[in-house]
């Protein structure tokens, strides 16, 4: 199999979908000749032309409204926000008109939309530019939220985003726009709901999501070396949640820790923990859930204070030792 | 404008030798707008700024030097290192504050000119934005709000032709974004925005009408940016030919040379300028990098007021 990038992943099951479905087009600001800000859709006006690779103006509730009414009526748009920092403009539109139009309608119409949302930190651009917002996304009911960890998650993820029939808001993390990962040539879809376990262990069940998976897995690898045995889970998908396949793992392991980049307080960290913490594994637990989140500040530009405002390999590798320690 | 100009080319040379982290949004050509505009406010009055404002800062009468420690994360930059380049705010000076949010700014403004009318301050607010910013709900529910109220505010858009890579041909249907002014029942002035003089008294008179209590207007101020978006952008939506035909109409260029030819300045008195700027900008750049970081325990302060 071939490696292409994370964003070369996106990219690629865009066109291919698009490619088979007329009904499929993307909008958003700069998606044209300059091909995104992050540079996810190049190429693509030169293959698809600018109507179905629809330059806006800088106009997020606009581009949201006009996206949800052309899903309503039979399009299936993919909306790229900028920075999922400027979802805030948009919010109206996806919180109080697509989340909700198919229920107050009892059923008769749906949004079948998808919105490309690149967030984090870690790029010095401060704190308009580098939030982790989809928590917020997550508490709407009629929204669904996917966060790929790595280019094959994302190819597979953003099929099956296009093809659900509700608006699905789309996390990517922008450090992980040029990481590779061998990636399959033809279409293929992974479900939304369906957990993957990133690594196996025994020790420590290890909930992440996004950019956190990567970290988290590098953070196994050091504590292998110490002898813990650490199961890393990625969710890929936070609505639907796959609770499942983590409380079936914390029975194993006995204990577990949530990470993720979003701050810490309020974060989708917590649902995961409370969700552990009521289910069957409450009796199999060794030791507290522990949440590993951002700091409760707005993303700094300095390098080091922007490093620290997040949690890191290190962080990572320390709440597990002490932990075990603890047992 | 030399200072503007030589500050936003160092920045550029120091970001291209991976010396400064972070993005950054230059004004190199459209120096003119920030300096006439400013030049007809009281340093009373106060102005609010774009994710493209180094030049709305210094004109307003920021130290150079705080900035580029700004810039580069240090604790002696303005915002103790913690905004960058998008998020500079020199509340002494009356600089509201630079902003990463398209269209963030126009509202606050309003909510400024607000204060000084209901406080009877009789300050003025000028509000910085882009043509691209004009698009955005922000910029029309703010100028609706400013007029009714007859509020002593002046929206100020620098129309460089480009919101990102999206050119006012494709983004408009009308010619003239002043236009828009109609809508608001405020009146719409267009102005040569590489012309210095045009556009000071431009902002002369709405700052005039302004600060007599007639109320707001809009002032489309037309200019080019020379250089990309920002740091990674291979204008690609844009022809190298008219870079070059509005690199002809250099605002510093037209307005030495007119000083010159009027017998206002000579060349010598001009170039001194230019290098006594050249040095304040060395000097901005050593103090930056002799500044310190900010310590990790700061991470965690200023979230809340105490
Ligand atoms: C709400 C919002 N949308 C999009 C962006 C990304 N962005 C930053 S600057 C910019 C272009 C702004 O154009 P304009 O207002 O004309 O100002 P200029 O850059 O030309 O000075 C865009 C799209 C943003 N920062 N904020």
């Amino acid at each position: 199999m071939r490696e292409i990038t994370y964003q070369e992943a996106i990219r690629e099951a865009m066109s291919q979908v698009m490619r088979e479905d007329e009904r499929v087009f993307i909008l958003g600001e700069d998606i044209g000749v300059y091909g995104g800000a992050f540079g996810v859709t190049r190429g693509m006006i030169e293959e698809f032309g600018p109507e179905r690779v629809r330059n806006t103006p800088i106009s997020e509730a606009a581009i949201a409204g006009a996206a949800i009414g052309a899903a309503l009526t039979g399009m299936r748009p993919i909306m790229e926000l900028q920075f999922s920092d400027f979802v805030t403009i948009a919010m109206d539109q996806l919180v109080n008109q697509a989340a909700k139009i198919r229920y107050m309608y009892g059923g008769k119409a749906s949004v079948p939309m998808v919105v490309r949302a690149p967030g984090g930190s870690g790029t010095g651009a401060a704190a308009q530019h580098s939030q982790s917002l989809e928590a917020w996304l997550a508490h709407v009911p009629g929204l669904k939220v996917v966060q790929p960890a790595n280019a094959y998650d994302a190819k597979g993820l953003l099929k099956a985003a296009i093809d659900d029939n509700n608006p699905v808001i789309f996390y990517e993390h922008k450090l992980l726009y040029s990481t590779k990962a061998d990636v399959p040539e033809e279409l293929y879809s992974i479900p939304l709901g369906k957990a993957d376990i990133k690594r196996e262990g025994s020790d420590v069940t290890l909930v992440s999501t996004g950019i956190m998976v990567q970290k988290s897995l590098t953070a196994a690898d050091v504590l292998a070396k110490d002898g813990i045995q650490v199961e890393v889970i990625d969710p890929r998908t936070l609505v639907p949640l796959d609770i499942q396949t983590i409380v079936d793992s914390v029975k194993r392991t006995g204990r577990c820790v949530v990470v993720y980049e979003a701050v810490k307080r309020g974060g989708y960290g917590a649902e995961i923990a409370s969700l552990v913490a009521e289910s069957e594994a409450f009796d199999f637990l060794d030791a507290p859930i522990i949440r590993l989140g951002g700091k409760e500040v707005p993303i700094p530009q300095s390098p080091e204070l922007e490093r620290h405002a997040v949690p890191q390999v290190e962080d990572i590798v320390e709440a597990i030792r002490n932990m075990m320690q603890k047992a | 404008m030399w200072l503007i100009r030589l500050f936003d080319e160092k920045v550029d040379e120091m970001f291209a030798k991976g010396l400064i982290h972070g993005t950054t949004h230059l004004c190199v050509g459209q120096e003119a707008t920030p300096v006439a505009a400013c030049a007809a406010l009281l340093k009373t009055d106060k102005i609010t700024s774009t994710h493209r404002g180094h030049g709305h800062c210094i004109a307003k009468g920021a130290d150079v030097s705080k900035m580029m420690a700004e810039l580069m994360g240090r604790v002696t930059g303005y915002c103790k290192g913690k905004g960058g380049s998008m998020h500079i705010a020199d509340l002494e000076e009356g600089n509201l504050g630079a902003n990463g949010i398209v269209g963030g700014g126009i509202p606050i403004a309003v909510g400024a000119a607000l204060t000084s009318k209901m406080m009877k301050e009789n300050y003025v607010v000028l509000c910085f934005f882009g043509d691209g910013a004009t698009n955005e709900g922000s910029f029309h529910e703010a100028l609706n709000l400013a007029a009714i109220w007859d509020l002593p505010v002046i929206f100020f858009c620098e129309n460089n032709q480009y919101g990102m890579s999206g050119s006012v041909k494709d983004m408009f249907r009308i010619q003239d974004i002043a236009d828009r002014a109609l809508a608001y029942g405020m009146p719409g002035h267009v102005v040569d925005g590489n012309d210095l003089e045009a556009v000071y008294d431009v902002v002369a008179s709405a700052v005039a009408r302004a600060r007599s209590g007639a109320g707001p207007s809009l002032i489309e101020a037309k200019t080019y940016r020379w250089k990309g978006h920002s740091k990674s952008d291979g204008r690609k939506y844009r022809t190298r030919e008219e870079e070059t035909a509005w690199k002809a109409k250099d605002p510093i260029e037209r307005f030495k040379n007119r000083l010159i030819d009027e017998g206002i300045a000579t060349e010598e008195q001009l170039n001194d300028l230019k290098a006594r700027a050249k040095m304040e900008i060395e000097r901005a750049v050593s103090f930056a990098e002799s500044s310190p970081y900010p310590t990790l325990e700061m991470l965690e302060e200023d979230v809340y007021a105490h």
